[in-house]
């Protein structure tokens, strides 16, 4: 591990008030990784997607992207770093089109360039080409989070921070988006930060996972060693969902 | 016959002033979630700024044109009320944001009640006059069933076009631009906005700068169209647009347009055939029966929505 990572959060903490919803949390994302997060429900998960984005913000510790400290910053300036995130509840506009959305992942970026981004998304997700005038609201969920990751890729982050995909999803679409981010991650070396409670499937893709219990990291390692850990298993996977 | 015709036109004419203001009203109300109660002062500090700069330019300069004076009393009107408006909301507004729901609005009344005593003390108690300027009309006659034919001013075309274009203009920012995208992404999901690298502030400030820069044009043209202003003008305008947005369904900008040109008819046709003392009246009535059985206004969108 010589290269700095891209992404650090060292002895990160953030609350809600007077309840603490993160308690030193310290995670390492290279470039190049598939990394995920994964918890029960209420660990801290979409906290801790939050709070690299600085709200609400850590109380303590420090949050590094490609050197630089972000700790402090507003939202829309670490958005501009090239961190992009498909975040919990997928967050689709939806009183405005398919068409619109993507295009407001792509408002910081080089509008000739859009075109060219929209195709490969339509190549991604062939779904999105025929929903394009559709409102954001109309959308089935399964598409929203397609859209949701279509939007945060039209950015082209440096970093994806994906809240969740699987949340809500029919197992075929699932499976897709799972597909998704492999090849984008082998094709394109997308470096993918993933929050998931769907263990198994998180685990399996992921290079390397962090499992997050009430705010603290608790194991990490390789994505199939900690899927073959007994207490994962039990946990995370056997236990119930 | 012909005196209903002429109503209509004058009831379109201030229903247009009445929009321009509402459109202010419901785009605040739309980004930030909050009435801004000070922006029926904004547009009378608007209507001041305006008369000024005529008397600037034709009494003092002595520009030969009027509707030369008019394009750049309109222009400099517009730019000088937006740096108000912006002024405002960073000093009383954003730092406000994040508190409890109900600070900006107090603190909206204050800027309210700190316009007009401002102005009050700057330039007066009394009614400040524009000299007669805009006097040509065209008779209309020999239309069918008009024996006196119908007298058109030019200013009240004048008060129309522009309208109209400027609605044309600003619906095309707002649905076809970057910035308008991003001002109904704020909207819709703040949050989110920032996310995808939106800066919240930066939009909130232009909103709030276009509100005012069309409330400004209200104010010019409500200038061009009765000749006299008072500090204290912006409190029955202000409230009339504001039950203009609240009428077309506050939020919506076509909403609030039609708002306006309804409490404009409203209210002038009221006057005509029935009673001026009551022309208030009549007008927030419609505006309870409206609300009665369509809640979120004629052009409000209901709120259903899948998440």
């Amino acid at each position: 591990m010589s290269a700095a990572p891209l992404l650090s959060l060292d002895g990160v903490e953030a609350r809600y008030g007077s309840i603490a919803a993160l308690k030193g949390v310290d995670v390492r994302v290279d470039a190049g990784e598939i990394v995920a997060l994964i918890g029960a429900n209420g660990a801290g998960k979409s906290t801790l997607m939050m709070t690299i984005f600085g709200e609400p913000r850590a109380s303590r510790g420090r949050i590094v992207f490609d050197g630089r400290d972000v700790t402090n910053m507003q939202a829309h300036e670490i958005a501009r770093l090239g961190i992009a995130q498909s975040p919990e509840g997928r967050r689709i506009f939806p009183r405005m089109s398919v068409w619109e959305n993507l295009r407001m992942g792509a408002a910081l970026g080089d509008p000739s360039a859009f075109d060219q981004d929209c195709e490969r998304m339509f190549a991604i997700f062939p779904r999105l080409k025929e929903r394009l005038h559709q409102r954001g609201g109309t959308l089935s969920g399964g598409e929203q989070q397609m859209l949701a990751i279509a939007r945060a890729l039209m950015t082209r982050p440096r970093l994806l921070l994906l809240d969740e995909p699987s949340l809500g999803l029919a197992p075929l679409v699932v499976k897709l988006i799972f597909e998704v981010i492999r090849d984008l991650n082998r094709q394109h070396g997308l470096t993918v930060f993933l929050v998931e409670q769907n263990a198994y499937h998180a685990l399996q893709l992921a290079h390397r996972g962090y499992v997050l219990v009430n705010g603290a990291v608790t194991m990490s390692g390789p994505g199939r060693d900690l899927l073959a850990r007994p207490e994962i298993r039990a946990a995370y996977l056997e236990g119930g969902h | 016959m012909e005196n209903f015709v002429q109503q209509i036109i004058n009831g379109l004419t201030l229903g247009s002033i009445y929009g321009l203001i509402a459109i202010g009203y419901t785009m605040v109300f739309g980004i930030i979630g909050m009435v801004n109660f000070a922006h029926g002062d904004v547009f009378m500090v608007s209507t001041f700024i305006a008369l000024i700069l005529f008397l600037a330019l034709t009494q003092l300069l002595g520009l030969p044109s009027i509707y030369l004076a008019l394009f750049l009393v309109l222009v400099a009107a517009m730019v000088l009320t937006s740096l108000w408006s912006w002024a405002i909301e960073r000093v009383a507004y954003r730092p406000l944001r994040g508190s409890f729901r109900l600070a900006p609005l107090i603190s909206a009344i204050g800027m309210s009640i700190f316009l007009m005593n401002f102005v009050q003390v700057t330039q007066g108690p009394r009614n400040k006059p524009l000299p007669p300027m805009f006097n040509d009309v065209i008779q209309l006659s020999g239309l069918p069933g008009a024996a006196n034919g119908i007298t058109l001013a030019w200013k009240q075309i004048l008060i129309m076009a522009v309208t109209a274009v400027l609605l044309c203009v600003f619906w095309f920012v707002v649905q076809k631009t970057a910035l308008g995208r991003a001002q109904r992404a704020v909207e819709q999901d703040r949050r989110m906005a920032a996310l995808l690298g939106v800066d919240v502030n930066r939009t909130v400030s232009l909103t709030f700068v276009i509100g005012a820069a069309l409330a400004a044009v209200a104010g010019t043209l409500y200038l061009v169209q009765y000749g006299v202003v008072r500090f204290d003008d912006g409190f029955i305008p202000g409230v009339k647009a504001f039950t203009a947005a609240v009428l077309g369904g506050i939020g919506s900008i076509p909403g609030a347009v039609l708002g306006g040109l309804l409490i404009g008819l409203i209210e002038v046709l009221w006057s005509a055939y029935v009673s001026s003392d009551y022309k208030n009246v009549a007008a927030f009535s419609v505006l309870i029966v409206v609300l009665i059985f369509m809640p979120s206004g004629l052009l409000g969108r209901p709120e259903v929505e899948k998440v």
